[in-house]
């Protein structure tokens, strides 16, 4: 209801300023410029040997990244760290568009989103997926600013993996939901250390951690993704 | 005599404006961008081209060593300042811990066109975070490096608590650490495999605070390189 006075005062200004306006004799119609658009194309590789990703999030930012080294996570992070889902992520207030897809994407493969906005000098990329067979591990880029491309221009980037901090890496049952164990995704709580850092692998019951539920193929190096982005108008 | 008129030469050009091998101003900031691995007091030098705080592939200096094994950079001090290096000592104050960042400014003197970093990683037997020769760009602006771990090739890797002095077996376990190292491990590695400076394989560890292998926890002090951001930023 208040948005609906608030938009009928501003239609009530309109037309006085019209009213105003006729008074002119010299009326000419001027047409709003079109706002340029922008288009990126991102296509993002799975690097990995047996770590599917959460459907991929690409999100354009107004001014915003979506974490920080030595920083804690954000909720929006840590959901999207534990449990895969980048919904809060997406859902910000500064997000100006954002794609996300709809399955996981499996290792050795590829996938392409396109992301149409008007042009801005403020759009930061992100792109963010879980690695799901961890218990808080992810990787992707933030804060990548969109405007410092030209058309046709190109980047490669190959991302490192991140832990949120949210969650000990206990490889336990019941605390990955990937495939490799299948339990709960987002848990209560944060870790001792309270901030994203760079991961330090998974360990895997072969390699020590008798308590894993992850297989030595779950191992994983920097880089575990490849991305292209290409600003294609 | 080739390397004195190479030197009479640079010393010419540095007087002509447009050629800036002169000062500059720079800071430097260090993250520690590891979960488990805390660095010891880090030693910054900016330096010539003749001048290396390490090289890999080639054999540690016993200056090298005993920070690698022991986070003592006193004897890297020395060395740098008769190499007329620009220093920066523990800007952190003491360990560096996990997800922490430290930050220092550093005046570079004619020459010293060279960055190079060193601090050693705890818990490891001689593991260090460095970086080796970066040259100081002329043009001010902030850039990023990302530096790996690497192993003095000096200790064999036992991960199993021990001394801090060069040339003896174990880890160094400072007091900050004492609660996050485990006790009684066994050892892991009893022979140095590669005597060079090399990229380090990394801890294993065990699932055992007390016992077992290793006294490194592998669920936290593993790592997977990079193990830290430099930003680097050079004044007008």
């Amino acid at each position: 209801m208040n948005q609906r006075i608030i938009r009928l005062s501003a239609l009530t200004v309109a037309l006085f300023t019209l009213a105003a306006c006729s008074d002119d004799d010299d009326e000419t119609v001027v047409e709003p410029p079109a706002p340029e658009m922008r288009t990126y194309e991102i296509t993002v590789t799975n690097l990995t040997a047996a770590q599917l990703f959460s459907p991929v999030a690409v999100i354009a930012s107004d001014s915003v990244t979506l974490w920080q080294t030595g920083s804690a996570a954000s909720d929006g992070l840590a959901m999207l760290a534990e449990g895969g889902d980048s919904s809060a992520l997406t859902a910000q207030d500064e997000t100006l568009v954002a794609e996300a897809g709809t399955e996981p994407l499996m290792p050795g493969s590829s996938e392409t989103f396109m992301l149409t906005m008007e042009a801005s000098d403020s759009a930061l990329l992100s792109v963010v997926t879980m690695l799901v067979n961890t218990n808080d591990g992810f990787t992707g880029i933030t804060g990548l600013d969109l405007s410092a491309l030209v058309t046709n221009d190109a980047l490669t980037m190959l991302p490192h993996v991140y832990d949120a901090g949210t969650e000990d890496n206990t490889e336990a049952a019941g605390t990955i939901p990937g495939p490799a164990d299948g339990g709960e995704g987002v848990s209560e709580g944060r870790e001792a250390l309270d901030a994203v850092t760079f991961h330090g692998g998974v360990v895997s019951a072969e390699d020590g951690l008798t308590d894993s539920v992850l297989g030595s193929e779950h191992r994983f190096d920097n880089p575990a993704m490849k991305l292209i982005i290409t600003r294609v108008e | 005599m080739a390397n004195r008129t190479l030197r009479y030469t640079t010393l010419c050009m540095a007087t002509l404006p447009a050629f800036t091998l002169s000062a500059a101003e720079v800071e430097i900031s260090v993250e520690n961008l590891t979960r488990g691995i805390a660095f010891t007091p880090l030693f910054i030098a900016a330096h010539s081209s003749d001048t290396h705080l390490f090289v890999t592939g080639e054999a540690a200096s016993t200056e090298l060593q005993a920070m690698a094994e022991g986070g003592d950079i006193s004897g890297l001090e020395t060395v740098a300042a008769g190499a007329s290096a620009d220093m920066v000592s523990n800007p952190a104050g003491g360990l560096l811990m996990p997800a922490m960042t430290t930050s220092a400014m550093l005046t570079t003197t004619d020459g010293n066109t060279q960055l190079s970093l060193v601090a050693m990683l705890l818990p490891t037997n001689d593991g260090f975070v460095g970086l080796d020769s970066w040259t100081i760009p002329e043009t001010p602006g902030t850039y990023m490096i990302y530096l790996n771990a690497y192993d003095a090739g000096t200790e064999a890797n036992d991960e199993v608590r021990g001394s801090g002095v060069p040339g003896e077996a174990g880890m160094p376990v400072p007091p900050p650490l004492e609660a996050l190292v485990g006790t009684d491990g066994t050892g892991v590695n009893a022979t140095i495999t590669n005597a060079t400076v090399h990229i380090h394989p990394g801890n294993l560890g065990d699932d055992m605070l007390s016992g077992g292998m290793s006294d490194v926890q592998n669920t936290v002090q593993r790592w997977l390189n990079p193990v830290a951001r430099v930003v680097v930023t050079v004044s007008e």
